[in-house]
C-alpha cells in the first residue's frame, strides 16, 4: 500500500468535505445557541407524549407575554427558545401554559444576557488558539532531535494543519447541520472541538514518533519511503484505537441522553476526521513539504 | 527502571482491594465510607446557577474588588441562612467587569432569586416639622400629593405626613440582630443592637423626636411606626411589627447579612430540576458501563490473552478514577462531577486502552521480527513509551488550557479528562506491564 504516492487524491478528498462546510459557514454562518448570543432556553415536560396542541399552547403563552420564540418536540419534552425572559415573564408564561396543561413542568431553564454570550465565544476562540500554539511548541521541542532531512518545526506545523483540518471538518459539517436541521453550537460543542484537537494531535504524534524512529534507523535517503513505511506500520494501531473510542462514543450516543447527543456527534465526526488526517494528511504533508524544498534547492 | 515485579504486583493488588472497598455499598464494617460520596454538579443534583454582574459605576476603582468580595460574602451568608446546602459562590474579574457566580444546589430559580434579591434595606424616617398630615378631601389634594410627594414611599407619608425625612441611620449601623419573644404577648420580635456610631445616631433621633412618631421602613414598606416615649441612649431597639416566627427570622437573617454593597445585574441563569439531573446521571453511567464492556470485548477479540490482561487493567483504572472522585470529596480539592465531566471520563476510558493498543501492536511487530516473548514485551513497552508520553502530554496541554479558559461545564470536563489521562498512563504502563512480567516470567 502506497499512501504517499496517492497523496494528492487524499488531499482532494479532505477538500471535498471541507469546502462545502466553509461555503455553508460563509453563506449561512453558524447556528449559535444562547450560550454565545442571548436568550432563554426552557425544557418543559408533560406527562404524555407531546403533540401539536401543546406546541400551539406554548406559542400562545409566549405571545401572551409578547415574546417571539420557537419550540422543538422530543417525546414528552418541548424545548422552547426565545429572547431573554425575566422572572416575571417566565412566571407568567408558565402560569398561562399550566392553565391549559396542568401537567406541565419546567425541568430546565437557562437565560443568557448578551455581554456574557460574546465573552464565552471569545474565550472559546482563545482556548483553541492557545492550545494550538502550545502544542506546536511542544512538538517542536519534543522532536528537536529528529534527524535530517526532517525538521522538528515542520512536524509541528504539519500536526497543526491536520488539527485545523479536523476542526474545519467538524465546524463545517455543523454549519450545514445547523442550516438544514437547526442543530446549534453551544459551549459543549467547544469542549468537543478541544477534545478533537487533543485526539487529532495524539494520533498524529504516534505516526510522527514512528517516522522519527525510522529516520534514526534507516537514515533520510528515501524520505517518502520512510514516511510511507511509518504510516503503514502504525495504521493497525491508529484504526484499533479509533475504533475503541468510536465504539464508546456510539454507546454514549445511544444511551447517553438527549442533552449530550450533538456533543457526541461532534466527537464522532472529529474522531473519524482525526484518524483520517493523521494517516492521509499529516505525514503526506511532510513529504510534500520535503519535495518542494528539494526542488528549490535544485533550482538554486 | 527494573523494579521487582512481585513488589509492584502486591502494590497493585492492595490498591485494587482498597478501591473495591471504597466502591462497595457502605454497609456493616464498610460504613466508614459513607462520608465518601460524589460531589455532584448542579446539572446532576438539580439547582440553580446565577451569574451576576456588579454595577461598579458608583464605586471608587480602588475599592471595587473589595466591594465584590463583600457582595460574595453576603450572598454566601444569605444562602446559608436560607438553608441552601453547600452553596458555591465565586467572584470573577474580567477587565472592567466584576462578577459573582452563585451555584445553589436544590433550589429553583425563583427561590434563588429571592435569596439573592432580598435587599433588606432598612431605614428610619422622622417627621418633618414643616410637614402636614395628609388629608385627601378632593381631587386637587390627590394631584398635589402626586406632584410634591412622589419621591417618598406612600406608607411613610401615611404615618408621618408630607415631606418626611430619611435619617442617616440605616441597616449598616446594625451590629447584630436576634429574634426574641415579647414577654407579655409571646409574639416574635426582632431585637436590634446598633454599633457605637449607630447608637449615637439612634440616640439623637429619639431625643429630638420625643412624643412624635418614627417610622421603621424595610424595602420601602413601613413595618413599624412607634411613638417615641423617651430618648433611647443604650443602642438597643425592638421591632415588633406583627411578625410570625418565620418572617421575624427572615428579617433578622437578612439584616445580619446586610445589604449588598453594590447593585447586581443578572447576566446568566441556569436551573435544572433535580429529577432531570438524576435521569442524566443514570443515563451517562449506563453509557459508561456499556462503553467499558464494549472495550473489554473488543480488546479480548483483538489481542486474546493480552486483551484480557488489558481489560483487568482497565477495570482497575475505572475503580481508581472513581475512587479518586469519591475521596476528593472530603478534601478541599473536591472534584465536582458534572454531565460533561462524566463524558470526559468515558472518553478517557477510550484513550486509556490506546496506550495498551500501542504497546501490544509494538509487541506483535517485535514478535514478527523473531524476538522471544519476554524480549518483545520489554521492547514493546520501551519503544511505545515515547509516543505514549508525547500524545498524553499534548492531551494534558489541551485539558490545562480548557481548565484555564473554560467556565463551569468545560472546567469539569477538563479536570476529569486530565485525571483520566494521568491515571491511564499509570494503568497502561505500570499495571499492565507488571501483570505481563509476572505471567511471562
Amino acid at each position: 500500500m502506497n499512501i504517499i504516492k496517492h497523496k494528492n487524491w487524499y488531499f482532494a478528498l479532505s477538500l471535498l468535505v471541507i469546502v462545502p462546510g466553509i461555503i455553508a459557514m460563509l453563506l449561512w454562518g453558524l447556528n449559535l445557541s444562547i450560550d454565545f448570543t442571548s436568550g432563554t432556553l426552557m425544557t418543559l415536560s408533560f406527562n404524555n407524549t407531546v403533540n401539536n396542541n401543546q406546541v400551539q399552547a406554548v406559542d400562545n403563552s409566549l405571545k401572551s407575554i409578547g415574546v417571539k420564540g420557537s419550540s422543538e418536540i422530543s417525546g414528552k419534552l418541548i424545548f422552547v427558545r426565545s429572547s431573554p425572559l425575566d422572572q416575571a415573564q417566565n412566571a407568567k408564561f408558565l402560569s398561562t401554559l399550566s392553565g391549559k396543561y396542568k401537567d406541565v413542568k419546567e425541568l430546565e431553564s437557562q437565560t443568557t444576557g448578551p455581554t456574557i454570550g460574546q465573552e464565552t465565544a471569545w474565550n472559546a476562540f482563545k482556548a483553541v488558539a492557545i492550545a494550538s500554539i502550545l502544542i506546536i511548541l511542544y512538538i517542536t521541542w519534543s522532536f528537536r532531535e529528529v534527524p535530517k532531512p526532517a525538521s522538528s518545526f515542520r512536524f509541528g506545523i504539519c500536526a497543526i494543519i491536520a488539527l485545523i483540518h479536523d476542526v474545519l471538518v467538524v465546524v463545517g459539517i455543523f454549519a450545514i447541520l445547523g442550516h438544514f436541521f437547526g442543530v446549534q453550537i453551544d459551549s459543549l460543542f467547544v469542549t468537543a472541538i478541544l477534545t478533537i484537537i487533543g485526539f487529532s494531535v495524539h494520533d498524529t504524534i504516534v505516526v510522527f514518533d514512528r517516522i522519527r524512529e525510522n529516520l534514526k534507523k534507516m537514515g533520510g535517503k528515501d524520505f517518502p519511503k520512510t514516511v510511507n513505511d511509518s504510516v503503514i506500520q502504525t495504521i493497525d494501531r491508529s484504526l484499533n484505537t479509533s475504533l475503541t473510542v468510536f465504539l464508546v462514543l456510539v454507546a454514549l450516543l445511544l444511551f447517553g441522553g438527549e442533552s449530550i447527543r450533538w456533543f457526541v456527534v461532534a466527537l464522532l465526526i472529529g474522531i473519524i476526521s482525526g484518524t483520517y488526517s493523521s494517516i492521509f494528511n499529516a505525514s503526506p504533508l511532510l513529504v510534500l513539504w520535503h519535495e518542494i524544498s528539494e526542488k528549490r534547492k535544485i533550482k538554486k | 527502571m527494573k523494579k521487582n515485579p512481585r513488589f509492584l504486583l502486591w502494590f497493585i493488588v492492595i490498591l485494587t482491594i482498597v478501591t473495591v472497598l471504597l466502591n462497595l455499598p457502605s454497609k456493616g464494617f464498610l460504613s466508614f465510607t459513607k462520608s465518601l460520596t460524589f460531589k455532584k454538579g448542579l446539572d446532576l443534583a438539580g439547582g440553580t446557577s446565577l451569574t451576576l454582574q456588579a454595577d461598579m459605576k458608583n464605586v471608587d476603582p480602588a475599592q471595587r474588588s473589595k466591594a465584590l468580595d463583600a457582595a460574595k460574602g453576603i450572598i454566601e451568608q444569605r444562602a446559608n441562612y436560607f438553608g441552601v446546602s453547600e452553596p458555591i459562590v465565586q467572584t470573577a474579574i474580567e477587565g472592567n467587569d466584576y462578577r459573582v457566580i452563585a451555584e445553589l444546589p436544590g433550589v429553583t430559580i425563583d427561590q434563588a432569586k429571592s435569596i439573592i434579591g432580598v435587599l433588606a434595606q432598612l431605614s428610619f424616617w422622622e417627621p418633618n416639622p414643616k410637614g402636614s398630615p395628609i388629608l385627601l378631601k378632593n381631587e386637587n389634594d390627590i394631584k398635589n400629593l402626586y406632584a410634591t410627594q412622589s419621591a417618598y414611599p406612600i406608607s411613610v407619608l401615611q404615618y408621618l405626613g408630607t415631606y418626611p425625612i430619611k435619617t442617616n441611620l440605616s441597616g449598616s449601623d446594625i451590629q447584630d440582630t436576634s429574634v426574641t419573644f415579647d414577654t407579655q404577648t409571646g409574639k416574635p420580635e426582632v431585637q436590634l443592637k446598633f454599633t457605637d456610631v449607630g447608637s449615637k445616631k439612634f440616640a439623637d433621633i429619639t431625643t429630638r423626636n420625643v412624643g412624635k412618631i418614627v417610622a421603621i421602613v424595610l424595602d420601602g414598606r413601613v413595618i413599624e411606626a412607634p411613638r417615641v416615649n423617651q430618648a433611647i441612649l443604650t443602642g438597643d431597639a425592638v421591632i415588633s411589627g406583627g411578625f410570625t416566627t418565620d418572617t421575624a427570622t427572615a428579617l433578622s437573617n437578612s439584616l445580619n447579612a446586610g445589604a449588598l454593597p453594590v447593585p447586581l445585574i443578572y447576566l446568566q441563569e441556569h436551573s435544572v430540576d433535580a429529577t432531570l439531573g438524576n435521569e442524566y446521571l443514570v443515563q451517562s453511567l449506563f453509557a459508561g458501563g456499556l462503553g467499558i464492556i464494549i472495550i473489554i470485548i473488543f480488546m479480548t477479540v483483538l489481542y486474546g490473552r493480552l486483551g484480557v490482561i488489558a481489560s483487568f487493567a482497565l477495570v482497575i483504572y475505572t475503580l481508581l478514577v472513581v475512587s479518586i472522585f469519591k475521596v476528593s470529596s472530603i478534601t478541599p480539592f473536591a472534584i465536582t462531577l458534572t454531565l460533561s465531566g462524566i463524558a470526559g471520563f468515558i472518553l478517557s476510558i477510550g484513550m486509556a486502552v490506546d496506550a495498551n493498543i500501542l504497546i501490544f501492536e509494538r509487541m506483535k511487530e517485535e514478535r514478527r521480527a523473531g524476538r522471544a516473548w519476554h524480549e518483545a514485551l520489554e521492547l514493546g513497552f520501551s519503544r511505545a513509551w515515547t509516543s505514549i508520553r508525547d500524545s498524553n502530554i499534548s492531551s494534558l496541554i489541551t485539558s490545562g488550557v480548557l481548565y484555564e479558559f473554560g467556565t463551569g461545564s468545560v472546567k469539569g470536563f477538563a479536570l476529569t479528562l486530565a485525571i483520566g489521562v494521568l491515571v491511564s498512563m499509570f494503568s497502561a504502563i505500570v499495571i499492565t506491564r507488571t501483570f505481563l512480567r509476572v505471567i511471562y516470567k
